[in-house]
């Protein structure tokens, strides 16, 4: 949304402020949990989190998530559970913190996704938790090349998990996935997601976080395909007492792959704090890529805190287009004026333009029970204001 | 009948050079069923007046009043005028991404008449509106103003016109930038909204085409953040041909 830049608050990021990413690639790969030192505010992972936030998802010890899963059927889509031990299980993506590798050490068996071919349905997988024990899921999509579908992770109850989620997008596959977390209050989410796209595939990847004190995504693209493109879009609503976490990072490395990624949210309320690290890598190999990446928040009260660091490293020239923007701010108060001035009062006013602005988002996902359903959750949101 | 008073009206801004004052003592009454013209060179105030009226934020009433059916309008928020039967066709409108076109209208009118309107009623009359201004049905599920040419920014204005029915409105050069068919039909719709509701009218323009199609019954000659001159239709006539020069000199 168009904010001009003397409202309070606002923080235009350009490329001067870029911080390097050479970090990113040295970052260590492990499956195992000791590999990774005990997480503290220091590390810059995990730089706006106090470790009792994560409600022990960083143990050692944690239980099994299988009960609280459940799926439906229907033709060209195959879901069931593997053994963790099986070669499949870690091919797409490696652990690169320590939450994340206690997941994967603790999800004796991994729920395979496969769409073998063409969905006529959105398919759901609902994850419901039940309490509070700390958890771990490991849920494995393969879509197989030539396909289009559309898959929704369902993730609501009072829960506490750790989770990988790994995406294998074949040659010439089109996958909309949508994970939607509306946990209940008291709720602990910490998911990394490792999609690979494979040649001429396209990956419409969208988080969509109202729900749960602390909801922490880590969603890595990688293009390692000529052709590939990718959008990853995110939605999120923050109230008081709310943290959520989206680190997008889109890793090009081949020739003449498209990445989009555009994350959007509102925070209301005391303590409501987002934070959002949009990590872009062009390598040596990624010749004519073509990339933008983009995050906006609202900040609807006083109180709030709304971190946005985009960075992006280019390691090649040859690029078509790399470009970042970065803003948190006020209403805009042309838009409010606007609605005004047809008769609508303030309070109606900032519900529908924060309404907007976060369903434009919801919208692009293009099934429309999640719109339905996401449409209430954010009118209650905006209630409570 | 009713009536919009503005006495005396001295309107500033915030510049980065500090407050200015732009509105110099404006002063014009506008009575239900008045078409009012209101030409005047590019800087002169028009659009601050129009903002004033309608109680944009960013301008600072320093002296004067607004007042209708002796009212304080300047006691009245932004959308308590809007409430109260006041309605301004931006000379340009603002895109709001997510909100679409029937959520927009059927918010402002609930707004307006402070009850939802007959679902059936309602959605004909939009579409007659519409078909009217010559607007795709199509409108209706796009977002507001979002990707729309600036004619169809236009025509929506005056959709709202039509659809809200407010009791004075005031036009901000909604004939810049339309095409000749364009205008035509936009005109239409002030005229329908002009007869239907005994509308009053302050039309801000450049352009002495527009008046071809609606009629003033007064024109205004608006200079350096005032009224310089007032006449009749002929008066736009007279401007067309020998331009501001002369009230420009004499300020
Ligand atoms: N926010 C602002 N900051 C600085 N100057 C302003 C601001 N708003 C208006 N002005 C100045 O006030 C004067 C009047 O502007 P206004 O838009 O009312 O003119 P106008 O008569 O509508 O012109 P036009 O015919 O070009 O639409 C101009 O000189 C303009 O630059
Ligand atoms: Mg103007």
């Amino acid at each position: 949304m168009s904010q001009s830049p003397n409202q309070h608050g606002l923080a235009e990021h350009s490329h001067g402020a870029v911080i390097p990413l050479q970090i990113r690639i040295d970052r260590p790969k492990s499956t195992s949990v000791s590999d990774f030192p005990a997480i503290s505010k220091t590390q810059d992972l995990w730089r706006y989190l106090d470790v009792e936030q994560l409600a022990g998802l960083d143990a050692d010890v944690l239980a099994e998530y299988k009960e609280q899963v459940s799926f439906t059927s229907q033709e060209g889509l195959s879901v069931s559970w593997i053994p963790s031990t099986d070669s499949r299980v870690g091919a797409i993506g490696i652990p690169e913190d320590r939450v994340s590798a206690a997941a994967y050490t603790n999800a004796s068996e991994t729920l395979l996704v496969e769409i073998n071919s063409s969905l006529a349905e959105p398919a759901t997988i609902s994850i419901t938790g039940v309490d509070k024990a700390a958890s771990a899921l490991h849920l494995l999509v393969v879509t197989k090349p030539q396909v289009e579908a559309t898959l929704v992770l369902d993730y609501r109850g009072i829960g506490v998990l750790g989770e990988n989620v790994e995406i294998s997008v074949g040659d010439q596959s089109r996958l909309n996935l949508v994970s939607v977390q509306t946990w209940d209050k008291g709720s602990v989410h910490v998911s990394a997601h490792y999609a690979k796209l494979g040649r001429n595939s396209f990956l419409k990847h969208t988080v969509a976080t109202f729900g749960g004190d602390l909801v922490r995504i880590t969603p890595i693209s990688t293009l390692s395909s000529p052709g590939a493109e990718v959008e990853m879009n995110g939605v999120y609503f923050a109230n008081s007492g709310q943290h959520i976490e989206n680190r997008p990072f889109v890793d090009h490395a081949a020739p003449n792959c498209k990445s989009r990624v555009t994350y959007k949210g509102a925070l209301s309320g005391d303590k409501a704090h987002t934070v959002w690290i949009g990590d872009v890598l062009i390598r040596v190999a990624a010749e004519g890529t073509d990339t933008y990446e983009l995050n906006r928040n609202l900040l609807l009260t006083d109180g709030t805190r709304a971190d946005s660091v985009p960075n992006l490293e280019i390691e090649t020239g040859e690029i078509q287009g790399a470009g970042h923007a970065s803003a948190s701010g006020r209403f805009d108060d042309e838009q409010l004026f606007y609605l005004q001035a047809r008769g609508v009062t303030e309070a109606e006013a900032k519900r529908l333009v924060v309404f907007g602005f976060l369903l434009e988002l919801i919208q692009r996902t293009n099934v429309p029970e999640v719109i339905e359903s996401l449409s209430k959750v954010l009118e209650e949101k905006l209630e409570v204001n | 009948m009713s009536v919009l008073e503005i006495k005396n009206l001295h309107v500033t801004v915030e510049t980065e050079q500090g407050v200015k004052e732009i509105l110099k003592g404006v002063d014009l009454t506008i009575r239900s069923g008045e078409i009012h013209a209101i030409m005047g060179p590019n800087g002169s105030g028009k659009s601050t007046l129009a903002y004033s009226i309608a109680g944009h934020p960013k301008y600072t009433v320093t002296e004067g009043e607004i007042l209708l059916d002796g009212e304080d309008v300047l006691a009245m928020s932004v959308d308590e005028r809007a409430r109260a039967g006041l309605f301004l066709a931006m000379q340009y409108p603002v895109e709001i991404p997510g909100v679409s076109v029937s959520n927009f209208l059927r918010t402002a009118k609930t707004a307006i008449t402070g009850e939802a309107p007959a679902l059936r009623t309602w959605i004909k009359d939009v579409r007659e509106s519409m078909e009217n201004l010559r607007m795709d049905a199509s409108f209706s599920e796009r977002n507001v103003n979002e990707g729309f040419s600036g004619g169809e920014k236009k025509r929506h204005e005056i959709l709202q016109l039509e659809l809200l029915k407010p009791r004075f409105a005031v036009l901000d050069e909604t004939d810049s930038g339309l095409d000749v068919d364009a205008l035509k039909v936009v005109s239409e719709g002030v005229n329908r909204a002009h007869k239907a509701n005994d509308l009053g009218v302050l039309l801000i323009t450049h352009y002495t085409r527009i008046l071809n199609y609606i009629k003033p019954d007064f024109v205004h000659v608006f200079v350096a953040g005032k009224v310089a001159e007032e006449g009749g239709a002929e008066l736009a006539e007279r401007l067309e041909a020998e331009g501001y020069d002369r009230y420009v000199k004499a300020n």
